[in-house]
């Protein structure tokens, strides 16, 4: 009746899952509870949970990102306690839980924090940016997101029942085949990507043609902001690379379900295919992630500078020119596979030129900062701090891109602190910088900017100290992924980590502070103009929060920094009193399908995870039967009449006008 | 320089203002049906992309037999080109129902997808008895990486056709229901391109699997 699924399956004698868990459980109670007795739950389900609103979704799958932060970092400082803990002893993790944390952490961040938080920005962002009302496919938008949520539901359930994956964040055969294997955490891992795949597939899509086919009147190719353009190559990776993940990750459950032999050591299963495969989604994967970001830092230091971006052709180049690249490159994690030295050679080589085209963004933000009447406002501190972060991790992976250096330092903690060199300083630094530059635009009022400059540091600081000594480590022969080590030398730098590890728990703790003080004073944080940082580009344009329908009437774009164009040709002309020709707006219509179908891929995940072969068969045809729904509905919009339109649009103008008069008559 | 300066200010530091007129001014969204189609083929490439690993990993293991029987053992060219001429006859059926939708016509949509989905039964059957067959003569999935390889991909091919022949019922019962609505016609445009993709793969799995697989 339950397949594999028993009592058994929860570890009541692990007290460490158990507590966490025990925790987590009495926090989402106690949120629920708060939530049913406060009577939010209606507000909840109409406004957030079925919303199609592109903001509102952009706002969940960031909101998604930073809990599950909070959950990728705390495995992070168990295993630097671990590290920290155990020369010559055990430490306090048994061997096949600290597995269980590496694999869970590094899926966690990849999978459930950078890619729901680069995700999320650029759907609040990309369709004001373009001048448009929504995305292309609204409602798969919202199928997107809670298929990503499911995904990350998954992963946690496995901390309760059952086990997580014990094989790195990518399960590499043949320790992932069910020989090496037997248990349900790698299960868990192969159903919960293979739904969160399909939603940033989704996700991908969307986003490709809403850049591709809806832009507003003017807004050419070469007139977009940078970060549509890196949404545009990063959603083009999304598409290109995604279905390989999905492939290969079907073929491994094939092996493990049905005694296929794709990845097995019998039979003439081939294990090195499953590394090049899983690395032709892989490197591509790590552009997926740092496009975005190199577009934030864009926006950033354009508007701080006050500027208009150094060589913005350049650096439509310099994107394009990444997202090619990225896809010849995947064999250099893997030089140690034996191809060949000519093969290698090839690989090292593109692996260097990848390094070009980003070099050029760097000099591009330089210049732009050059001459520049800078504002060091939080997002500005983001971006100065990964330029220098990044180019360290970027010089450190040239390094490991030479063959030869690379068989030295081949899964040492040099690599691992190469990598986590990018995708902190250059990702995550990128995320922050992003939630801090558009918090205001969510939700009408601004973060707290001296707790968000006290977080930055510690994090900056944190970050040097707890990485830099992972170069050293790696450098004297210490491989990733050790439960506990007999070497003297090693010791001191482990112990530096941890203390790295703490500061940076201490600029989590200023942005948590951060957000709660910023809510709490709301009213003097507040944004009336909607431009709180004389930004350049359309989404300053209008309200903060936009309305639902985001522009009154459709911008029309003459120039690049379009908006920056407007603001200008209004103080030369001085403001234009004529108001505009307000119509009726349609707006799509919100729908439970997203939540809904979610809800079934999450019962039918569940059950193919646990070998529940009725519970799948009724997963799917409830998934099947909410689209049919779906399908069959009358009304997929509603409109907004004309008066409503001018009455939102009025409000907005005047409190512009108030503040252009006071600062007319400073 | 001053020049520069001129066109800075007036929001144009790349002198971009002089494109317009020459086809690269641009006059707003697209209307739904593009964006829809647009949407719908973006998918498809996706969707080949993945194709592609699963043709890329048949590749690699075609010579992974492990002492079992190979391609030129196994495949029927006969009833592959039955397989094939339904599925080719079947896209032609198809596109007969998305004229017949162009032009409002129930009664004909209804008869091409029907005779569509007929084609696309008979198309599964004959795979469906070729997978029984193989799998009873001891040359299962399970016996060899390229036995592996090979029910995958052409099997993955299969549960597409699978899966289009259930939203063809769909749309026939949306159709019927509702008749040609403007969401409706977008539905069958996407329904079209999909069912003729499944026929660009299935040339793609006829000449790469079964055609070079006899010949070796």
């Amino acid at each position: 009746m339950l397949g594999k699924l028993s009592w058994s399956a929860i570890p009541i004698d692990q007290p460490i899952p158990m507590i966490a868990s025990g925790a987590v459980a009495l926090g989402i109670l106690g949120i629920l509870a708060w939530v049913v007795l406060k009577g939010h739950l209606p507000y909840l389900w109409h406004e957030w949970i079925t919303s199609v609103d592109h903001k509102r979704i952009g706002v969940m799958y960031t909101l998604l990102a930073s809990v599950m932060l909070l959950r990728g970092f705390s495995d992070a400082v168990m295993m630097r306690l671990q590290q920290a803990l155990a020369f010559h002893s055990n430490g306090y993790l048994p061997p096949e839980h600290f597995n269980q944390i590496f694999s869970a952490h590094g899926t966690i961040m990849i999978f459930f924090v950078a890619m729901p938080f680069v995700i999320g920005l650029m759907n609040l962002v990309v369709p004001l940016q373009l001048g448009v009302r929504d995305v292309a496919f609204p409602t798969l938008n919202s199928v997107g997101f809670w298929l990503t949520a499911t995904g990350a539901l998954l992963v946690n359930i496995s901390l309760v029942i059952g086990e997580f994956a014990r094989t790195g964040w990518l399960p590499y055969p043949p320790l992932s085949e069910l020989t090496y294997s037997p248990g349900v955490g790698v299960d868990y891992y192969l159903w919960a990507l293979e739904i969160s795949g399909v939603g940033t597939l989704v996700a991908g899509i969307n986003l490709v043609t809403t850049v591709l086919k809806l832009r507003t009147r003017g807004m050419t190719y070469l007139r977009m902001p940078m970060f549509c353009w890196t949404t545009l190559a990063s959603n083009l990776l999304i598409v290109a690379a995604f279905p390989i993940l999905t492939a290969t990750l079907a073929m491994l459950i094939l092996d493990r379900y049905l005694g296929f032999h794709f990845f097995t050591n019998e039979a003439g299963g081939n294990v090195m295919m499953f590394m090049n495969l899983i690395w032709a989604w892989g490197h591509p994967e790590v552009y997926i992630l740092a496009l975005p970001a190199f577009g934030i830092f864009s926006e950033v230091v354009s508007t701080f500078s006050g500027k208009p971006l150094f060589g913005y052709r350049s650096m439509v180049l310099a994107t394009m020119a990444i997202c090619i690249i990225s896809f010849m490159v995947w064999l250099h994690h893997f030089f140690t596979m034996g191809a060949g030295p000519n093969v290698n050679a090839i690989f090292g080589i593109a692996s260097m030129i990848i390094a070009v085209p980003t070099g050029v963004k760097i000099y591009n933000w330089l210049f732009t900062m050059y001459g520049g009447r800078i504002r060091f406002a939080t997002p500005m501190l983001w971006s100065i701090g990964f330029m220098v972060t990044f180019i360290i991790g970027g010089l450190t992976g040239v390094l490991v891109a030479v063959p030869p250096a690379d068989f030295l330092l081949h899964n040492s903690l040099f690599l691992v602190a190469h990598f986590h060199n990018v995708i902190i300083g250059g990702v995550l630094f990128g995320a922050f910088a992003g939630y801090t530059y558009w918090f205001p635009k969510a939700f009408g009022f601004r973060l707290h900017e001296g707790l968000g400059k006290a977080a930055f540091w510690f994090w900056l600081v944190g970050f040097y100290v707890a990485f830099m000594p992972l170069y050293a480590l790696g450098l004297l022969g210490m491989t990733r992924r050790m439960q506990h080590y007999d070497v003297a030398e090693w010791r001191p730098w482990l112990i530096v980590a941890g203390f790295g590890a703490c500061l940076i728990t201490i600029g989590i703790v200023f942005q948590i502070l951060q957000l709660v003080v910023s809510i709490r004073r709301r009213a003097e944080l507040r944004d009336s103009t909607g431009d709180p940082w004389q930004g350049r580009s359309l989404e300053w344009a209008t309200a903060s929060p936009p309305p639902a329908f985001n522009f009154a009437v459709l911008p029309d774009v003459v120039g690049e920094d379009a908006y920056w164009e407007m603001k200008s040709h209004a103080e030369r002309q001085g403001l234009d009193n004529n108001e505009p020709d307000y119509q009726d707006i349609e707006m799509p219509r919100n729908s439970p399908t997203g939540f809904v179908c979610a809800f079934f891929a999450t019962v039918t995940g569940f059950a193919l995870i646990w070998h529940i072969w009725w519970m799948v068969a009724a997963g799917f045809i409830g998934a099947f039967a909410t689209f049919v729904v779906f399908a069959w509905r009358d009304h997929d919009e509603y409109v907004i009449p004309a008066a409503e339109v001018a009455r939102i649009d009025r409000a907005n103008v005047a409190e512009r006008r108030a503040l252009a008069g006071l600062a007319g008559s400073a | 320089m001053a020049d520069t300066t001129m066109a800075h200010f007036h929001g144009d530091p790349h002198h971009l203002r002089s494109l317009e007129g020459s086809g690269l001014a641009h006059s707003g969204p697209a209307a739904k049906r593009i964006v829809t189609g647009y949407g719908f083929w973006i998918f498809i490439l996706s969707d080949m992309v993945m194709f592609s690993a699963f043709f890329a990993t048949y590749a690699v293991l075609l010579g992974q037999t492990a002492g079992g029987p190979t391609g030129r053992d196994l495949f029927s060219l006969r009833n592959v080109a039955i397989e094939t001429g339904l599925l080719l006859a079947s896209s032609f059926t198809c596109g007969l129902a998305s004229i017949a939708a162009d032009f409002r016509s129930t009664i004909w949509f209804q008869i091409a997808m029907a005779v569509t989905c007929a084609l696309g039964l008979g198309f599964l059957a004959i795979e469906a008895r070729e997978f029984a067959d193989l799998v009873a003569r001891g040359a299962g999935p399970t016996r060899s990486a390229f036995l592996s390889a090979f029910f995958t991909l052409v099997g993955c091919h299969g549960l597409h056709v699978s899966a289009g022949i259930l939203w063809l019922l769909t749309m026939m019962a949306q159709v019927f229901a509702k008749g040609f609505r403007a969401d409706i016609q977008r539905r069958i445009l996407c329904f079209a391109l999909f069912w003729h993709a499944l026929d660009i793969i299935w040339v793609a799995v006829f000449t790469v699997v079964y055609l070079l697989g006899s010949a070796k």
